[in-house]
């Protein structure tokens, strides 16, 4: 075992990825001499050098294209988006080529593009540093989405993605870059455990609290908190957005009868509300109580000053578990106007 | 106060757009619209070896794809394909820069590029198959060396690049073409593409047609200037040549596919044509073009200069267009033939491809229609339009 930060563990894991396949090569913005603006390619470039680990022009639609006619010629690119915000501009070709490319050649092409975005807020940053756009991709088909929230999977996930010969977006929770854990380095990666798998990360049997990336530890954090109150909340970590591993979820909740999901982005039309529909199809008869979502609002990621606000945190989550288990009485219930109820004027 | 010359550092203003005369004089051309020869030093040197024979081969592929290209409207009349986007007066610039490549070349290429896909040896009812809806790919790209047709306007350029870009990785002395519009190079993609090809220095050849309409829009409102005067703004040679002239076109792409093998990085070539035909089968030209500018173009047809040019050298003799018109008639009964005898595809075809992997969530709908399609007796009747007041189908 070593320990290492989660943006070291993509570092070792990118590293293994290149030393593996003389075919696989990182593409991107300042991941040179840089070492990308959150190092995470940090020297990779000095031991493979410029053909390999590759500064691109500033454009992200020229990256993406780029990576598919070099998947077309049997490369395996690994796509730097420097931040979040900035992928919009690779939109079109993520959906409409990257995507549908070994469908729309009947398989004969396999695109194993891997898409890295340093993903979500917290971190007090400028406009459009801060957003979760994985709600986009995970409706897209034919990509894969995941994210992982620990350095073990970090090390093991980029691998796996980038092994993977379909294309897969690899959301990196950008404000646990610099959290610590053990990584087990030698672990051939055929013994992990598959890339599309949820993990249960705290055991419990009163709520399944659905979480990933950045908040799998504020909602690993909330059980802690829930088990001095006598609660005991079932933290999964989806790992996989795309597609959810819906059969450990099911058994979850199948087991509480109470689901909660949160995620920083915003809910409408987010992964929260895919997860629960889903669970509602498959658990209706187990469900004690109506879902709950915790996610940011429906606004454009606020100024630094109000990510607070924003952003589930440890008692907005307890929040929602109260409301899972039916404790908040109907006044705190959220907005949900009562049946004839008068439209505000 | 606003000035209104243009100060000296701010040069570069001055044209705007071309007449018709400024514009066919700027091409470099081999072949008049009479059939005449044209000394041309440039490109001379690079069509030399070919005799008349070799030329009356070109105007074949153009006589074919001109009547596959009349064929494919006709199906579409008839119902058995969807929609056909005309080359018409394009024959040119297709065949004379597809008949430049090697077969380890690489083609990214528009929805457009009929001729093209008959030069990669493709069967023309392969790619009927598209157009019928059967399929989003009629051919293996990597038997082919030509991806699928690309919709996206401009961007098949960036894969051409990246393909290219692969190509110098490989060490490799292939090329990899982009196809692409006047329309087209408006499009960040294509700029990028140049962007990229040029930092590289990758063996891409940038293949414009500007054929003068982006649907119903001129091309000068996309470009102010020639389009071809906008690649070395990019560091990128660039060449525009008379698109109707095959021997111009031919040689033009051969001098850039020889940059790209030996080195010399991408190539820009503006091939000025024209779409003497609608947009697609959908469109109506008469509701924005002038039937003059179509008559003007009449007099530049790609075929009849040739025509002219083996004529003059006594080599359009009955027996070779006897040749080309039993040729030409084959190609038309064969795609006839086999584009009516497409069959259906089978509807979990729907569920194929879309993952390299199996992928959980794709694989419980695939099963969920399964057992849909089970309770019909007739598989194809789901989703047929049903008659007023009947519920269900055949279920
Ligand atoms: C990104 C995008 N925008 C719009 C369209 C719709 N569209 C299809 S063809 C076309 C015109 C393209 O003109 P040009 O590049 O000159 O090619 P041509 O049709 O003349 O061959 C447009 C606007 C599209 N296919 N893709
Ligand atoms: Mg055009």
């Amino acid at each position: 075992m070593t320990v290492m930060t989660l943006a070291g563990a993509i570092n070792a894991g990118l590293r293994a990825a290149l030393a593996a396949d003389p075919k696989t090569l990182l593409m991107g913005e300042d991941i040179g001499a840089l070492g990308g603006v959150y190092r995470v390619t940090d020297g990779l470039q000095a031991e493979f050098g410029p053909r390999r680990v590759v500064d691109t022009p500033l454009a992200e639609s020229g990256i993406l294209g780029t990576a598919v006619g070099l998947g077309y010629r049997g490369y395996r690119p690994v796509v730097e988006i420097q931040f979040d915000g900035f992928i919009y501009p690779a939109f079109d070709q993520i959906v409409s080529q990257v995507s549908r490319t070994h469908a729309r050649t009947r398989g004969a092409v396999t695109l194993p593009i891997t898409i890295r975005v340093p993903f979500g807020g917290g971190i007090g940053s400028a406009e459009h540093h801060s957003e979760s756009p994985e709600a986009y991709f995970a409706h897209t088909p034919g990509l894969r989405v995941i994210s992982p929230s620990t350095p073990q999977d970090a090390f093991t996930m980029i691998q796996q993605a980038i092994a993977c010969p379909d294309p897969v977006l690899f959301f990196e929770p950008k404000r646990r870059y610099h959290v610590k854990g053990e990584v087990d380095v030698e672990r051939p990666l055929a013994d992990a455990a598959p890339m599309g798998g949820a993990h249960v990360v705290v055991a419990g049997s009163d709520v399944t609290l659905l979480a990933y990336g950045p908040l799998v530890a504020t909602a690993t954090d909330a059980a802690t908190a829930a088990r001095a109150e006598g609660i005991s909340i079932e933290v999964i970590d989806l790992r996989s957005l795309a597609p959810l591993d819906l059969d450990t979820l099911a058994a979850s909740v199948q087991k509480t009868g109470r689901l909660v999901v949160t995620h920083e982005a915003p809910g409408f039309g987010g992964l929260g509300a895919e997860i629960v529909a889903s669970l509602t199809e498959r658990c209706f008869d187990y469900l004690e109580h109506a879902p709950v979502r915790v996610t940011g609002f429906g606004v454009p990621y606020p100024p630094a000053k109000l990510e607070r606000h924003y952003l589930p945190d440890l008692d907005r989550i307890l929040d929602g578990v109260d409301r899972a288990l039916g404790r908040l009485g109907a006044a705190a219930a959220p907005t949900v106007p009562a049946r004839g109820a008068e439209v505000a004027q | 106060m606003l000035q209104t010359q243009t100060p000296a550092h701010f040069a570069g203003r001055e044209s705007s757009t071309q007449t018709d005369a400024t514009e066919q004089a700027s091409l470099a051309r081999m072949l008049a619209p009479s059939g005449e020869r044209l000394p041309n030093a440039e490109l001379d040197p690079w069509v030399a070896e070919l005799d008349a024979a070799a030329i009356g081969a070109l105007y074949q592929d153009m006589a074919i794809i001109r009547r596959l290209d009349a064929e494919g409207t006709a199906l579409q009349r008839q119902g058995q394909i969807a929609l056909w986007p005309p080359l018409l007066g394009q024959e040119a610039a297709q065949i004379g820069s597809a008949r430049a490549l090697r077969s380890d070349d690489f083609v990214f290429s528009s929805y457009r590029e009929m001729g093209v896909v008959w030069a990669r040896g493709v069967r023309p009812s392969q790619l009927n198959r598209v157009w019928r809806g059967v399929t989003a790919s009629g051919w293996d790209p990597y038997e082919a060396h030509m991806a699928p047709l690309q919709v996206i306007i401009g961007a098949q350029t960036l894969h051409a690049t990246g393909y290219a870009l692969g190509i110098q990785n490989d060490g490799a002395d292939a090329a990899a073409v982009a196809y692409f519009g006047d329309g087209a190079t408006s499009q960040g993609d294509v700029n990028e593409a140049m962007v990229f090809a040029a930092s590289f220095q990758t063996p891409v050849v940038f293949f414009c047609q500007n054929n003068h309409w982006a649907i119903s829009e001129p091309v000068g409102l996309q470009a102010n200037r020639p389009i071809a005067d906008r690649a070395p703004g990019f560091g990128i040679p660039s060449m525009r040549v008379d698109g109707n002239d095959v021997l111009a076109v031919l040689a033009a792409t051969r001098i850039a596919l020889d940059r790209a093998r030996t080195g010399g990085g991408p190539s820009f070539i503006e091939a000025v044509t024209y779409r003497m035909g609608p947009h697609t089968t959908a469109d109506d030209p008469r509701k924005y073009r002038d039937p003059a500018e179509l008559e003007l173009w009449a007099g530049r047809d790609p075929l009849a200069r040739v025509e002219a040019f083996l004529r003059n050298q006594g080599a359009f003799t009955a027996q070779f267009e006897q040749q080309v018109a039993e040729a030409t008639d084959a190609a038309a009964a064969e795609v006839r033939a086999e584009t009516i005898a497409i069959p259906d595809p089978d509807p979990m075809e729907l569920f194929d491809h879309v993952y390299a992997e199996p992928h959980t969530g794709l694989a419980r709908e695939r099963s969920d229609y399964l057992r849909y399609l089970s309770q019909f007796e007739d598989p194809a009747a789901p989703g047929q339009p049903q008659q007023a007041g009947q519920t269900g189908g055949a279920r």
